[in-house]
């Protein structure tokens, strides 16, 4: 155990900070009103679009590091370390992280893997400056958990895709530039292997985007139409056929960005704060025993996934570290703990806790209880936890799987 | 010996439910969740015309002259359909504090009123199970001033029960002066809830409770019992719901239901709720039967109910996959009902406090 950082990375770390020191207070010009976007705090110092916000941060090197320079990133090594410092004195400092979403977070990097020269140039850069948002067409009405069953279909017609079927559940569709899509394309191959990676434009001619309003009150996802819709051949990532390994490429790399430790020990300190200012007949709640108690065991959960994302961390500097269940564990474990950690915030507010929308005696602007339902769905959405515990159990741990039906792939 | 609910029991709750069924549609929770109180108010008017108002009113004022057991079936149901109506304060906490605290007169006049559905009341009583934001009231001779925050029913109210930190309880008629009053939002918009900003208000407390707490308790056990009730019956919708879909949905060429986790998650549900109904009834049979446990089981109930029921509200979620998060299903308005009930009137900590100082005492 060596937890010292070395003179490169200790200066490092103060150059973030005092990054961050320059841009406290720092707010948008285009800021959402999701509640669940980072507000900052009341002194305005300067203010930038959310575009330039990213540019100002790959300039620096604090975001798309290891992107190179031509596809618009920073162009260094990858630095494992770096951006654990990053992520940990942003998070401090309250600076706003880097824009995430599928787009940077799992197109990207896919792209980068497997994309051609032509789709890297195109794509790469734009998605980085937040100039093109992107969604993931995957779950159909009859293929949730079992995606391969996806049937939206795909052919070639003289040079052109041609695309008809229905997507589901598709994240931010209603604000997407693109999607990327799984599309089958060999309806004659197994199930698997009939699937293609195709990039679609939301502008497209045949395309219909209806949100659905979820439980949040919110229209967080969409259903996607698609009547012959038409684009070039050349918006297929990987071969033809390939596209299943390709999309689970893409899938762990959503499966480690849906609870980051930080954001959860930012949330654990606004808790702490909550219960600090909340009182009980007159008496706050950390000093009320049984609540502080609960408190406490959620604290030791979260400090438990702190030091497990330092031990993932060391484990990818040191190559024969084995943490594969260590990595399988935490989607499941991630969005759990969120949602009991809000689920907690709420019972210390008592009545005050139901409370939602723009009510009077509103706390945090109803971040609590938003973040609390959206969490279940995040325990739901990329993996159901029912299918995270059997991949745990399957891959991880090798227990036979479960029975097939006779006759389904 | 007979432990259950009676026939009339039963046939009530079918009553209401068949009510809530045909008008009560998740398509009408939603017009009512985007505030078209039309329907909200049709489904009180149809709940009234049952005769729900003079529930608990004894007869020789004009009401049923039922029990809290009979109150506690009703509350199932209609958390079971949701019901959009005024209940637990309006239709058993008010009568019950003036049956119990109130003097011949007052019963006289207002039970009458009650039953005749010319008087409904609003209620506030979190300053007795846990205040907030510094709301306070006090009580001067025939005035009462301060603030009442979560007071229940309060949509139709002509009148207001306000009970202080002492359980000192009284009414106020809604028109008079120097009432503010300010909508609260909440997460379940199927019962609304506001806070009352009370100067120097005409106040006329009921007679026993001047120097006595024991209609305060009585009301808020009662009230406990009720929420959960509610979240029983909501719990039961959410568990059929899911199994029902268990038995539909099909995945990898099989009902989801065939799936170990799926089952499990249905088979733990209904293993943690099903003790759960004799419980509710055996809180509520003790409120009239088995007085020196009435409070310990009220306590209880609203507090195993309310942990029971949040897990369920969220397994049966689970179950149905990305549908259960959609308003397409409409899932939620039972799931925020469980929500909201839980923080009502004491959150489990609290009220579990109270059950063991009781033992303490
Ligand atoms: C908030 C949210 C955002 C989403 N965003 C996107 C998006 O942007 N793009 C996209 O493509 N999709 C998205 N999804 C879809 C998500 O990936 C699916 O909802 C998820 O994979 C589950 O599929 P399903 O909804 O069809 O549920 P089903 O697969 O029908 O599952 C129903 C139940 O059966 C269980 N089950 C199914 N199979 C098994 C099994 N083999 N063993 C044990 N249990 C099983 C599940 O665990 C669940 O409890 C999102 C979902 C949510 C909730």
């Amino acid at each position: 155990m060596d937890l010292h950082y070395s003179k490169e990375y200790l200066d490092f770390e103060k150059e973030v900070k005092a990054f961050c020191k320059k841009y406290d207070g720092v707010t948008f010009t285009d800021a959402s009103k999701n509640p669940l976007a980072s507000s900052s705090s009341k002194k305005k110092k300067i203010q930038v679009t959310r575009s330039e916000w990213q540019k100002i941060l790959i300039e620096q090197g604090y975001f798309a590091r290891a992107v190179p320079k031509e596809y618009g990133g920073y162009g260094g090594e990858p630095d494992i370390l770096k951006s654990r410092i990053i992520a940990t004195e942003f998070s401090k400092a309250k600076t706003p992280a880097p824009m995430g979403g599928q787009g940077i977070d799992m197109l990207v990097p896919t792209l980068l893997e497997m994309g051609t020269q032509e789709q890297k140039e195109k794509y790469i850069k734009p998605t980085l400056h937040g100039e093109m948002i992107w969604c993931q067409g995957y779950s159909e009405p009859n293929a949730g958990s079992d995606l391969a069953a996806l049937q939206t279909k795909g052919e070639l017609i003289d040079g052109e895709w041609v695309i008809n079927g229905q997507k589901i559940w598709t994240s931010t569709a209603q604000y997407s530039q693109m999607m990327f899509c799984l599309v089958r394309t060999e309806p004659e191959a197994q199930k698997h292997a009939g699937i293609s990676y195709l990039l679609i434009p939301m502008d497209s001619e045949g395309i219909e985007v209806r949100p659905l309003v979820d439980m949040t009150m919110k229209a967080g996802f969409n259903e996607v139409f698609f009547t012959d819709v038409k684009i070039p051949e050349t918006n297929i990532v990987g071969k033809r056929g390939e596209g299943w390994a390709v999309a689970n490429a893409t899938l762990g790399h959503e499966r480690g960005s849906l609870a980051p430790p930080d954001a959860i020990m930012n949330r654990l300190n606004m808790l702490i704060d909550l219960m600090k200012q909340e009182k009980l007949d007159g008496k706050p709640l950390i000093e009320h025993s049984i609540y502080r108690d609960r408190l406490m065991k959620i604290q030791g959960k979260v400090m438990a996934s702190q030091s497990h994302a330092l031990r993932l961390l060391s484990a990818k500097l040191n190559p024969g570290q084995d943490v594969k269940v260590g990595k399988m564990i935490q989607k499941l474990v991630g969005t759990e703990l969120r949602h009991e950690l809000e689920g907690l915030a709420i019972d210390v507010m008592g009545e005050i806790g139901v409370l939602y929308e723009d009510s009077p005696h509103l706390r945090d602007k109803g971040s609590w209880q938003f973040i609390y339902m959206y969490f279940l769905g995040l325990i739901i959405g990329g993996g159901t936890s029912q299918i995270q515990k059997n991949i745990i159990s399957e891959r991880g741990l090798g227990l036979p799987k479960e029975p097939k039906v006779q006759g389904a792939q | 010996m007979y432990f259950g609910l009676s026939e009339d029991q039963i046939f009530f709750q079918d009553n209401i439910k068949k009510f809530l069924e045909e008008n009560s549609s998740v398509d009408i929770l939603r017009k009512i969740a985007a505030d078209d109180r039309t329907f909200a108010k049709d489904i009180h008017d149809g709940i009234v015309n049952l005769g729900i108002n003079g529930l608990l009113v004894p007869e020789e004022f004009g009401g049923l002259g039922l029990d809290i057991l009979f109150a506690a079936a009703i509350s199932e149901s209609l958390g079971y359909g949701a019901g959009a109506t005024p209940f637990i304060g309006s239709y058993v906490m008010a009568p019950i504090a003036i049956i119990d605290g109130g003097s011949d007169k007052q019963k006289q006049n207002y039970l009458t009123k009650v039953a005749s559905n010319e008087v409904k009341f609003g209620v506030g009583f979190s300053a007795l199970t846990g205040a907030r934001d510094d709301s306070e009231i006090q009580i001067k001779g025939n005035k009462i001033s301060g603030r009442s925050l979560f007071v229940l029913d309060y949509e139709y109210a002509t009148h207001f029960l306000i009970s202080d930190i002492n359980g000192c309880i009284g009414i106020i008629d809604a028109q008079a002066n120097g009432i503010d009053l300010v909508e609260l939002k909440t997460i379940d918009r199927t019962r609304n809830v506001c806070e009352l900003i009370l100067k120097n208000v005409d106040f006329e407390i009921l007679e026993q409770t001047k120097n006595s707490k024991n209609t305060a308790e009585k009301v808020i056990d009662a009230g406990r019992i009720m929420l959960a009730a509610d979240s029983l019956g909501a719990a039961q919708n959410m568990i059929n719901k899911a199994v029902d879909y268990a038995k539909e949905r099909k995945q990898f060429g099989r009902a989801i239901g065939s799936f170990q986790a799926v089952k499990h998650m249905c088979a733990e549900m209904v293993a943690e709720l099903e003790p759960c109904y004799a419980l509710v009834w055996h809180a509520a049979h003790a409120q009239k039967h088995m007085p020196n446990e009435a409070r310990l089981m009220a306590c209880q109930a609203k507090s195993h109910l309310s942990d029971v029921t949040k897990e369920v509200a969220k397994k049966s979620t689970e179950v149905h996959g990305g549908m259960g998060f959609t308003d397409l299903l409409g899932l939620h308005y039972w799931f925020k009902r469980i929500g909201l009930n839980r923080q009502l009137l004491g959150t489990p900590e609290r009220v579990r406090e109270e059950a063991a100082l009781l033992q303490l005492n």
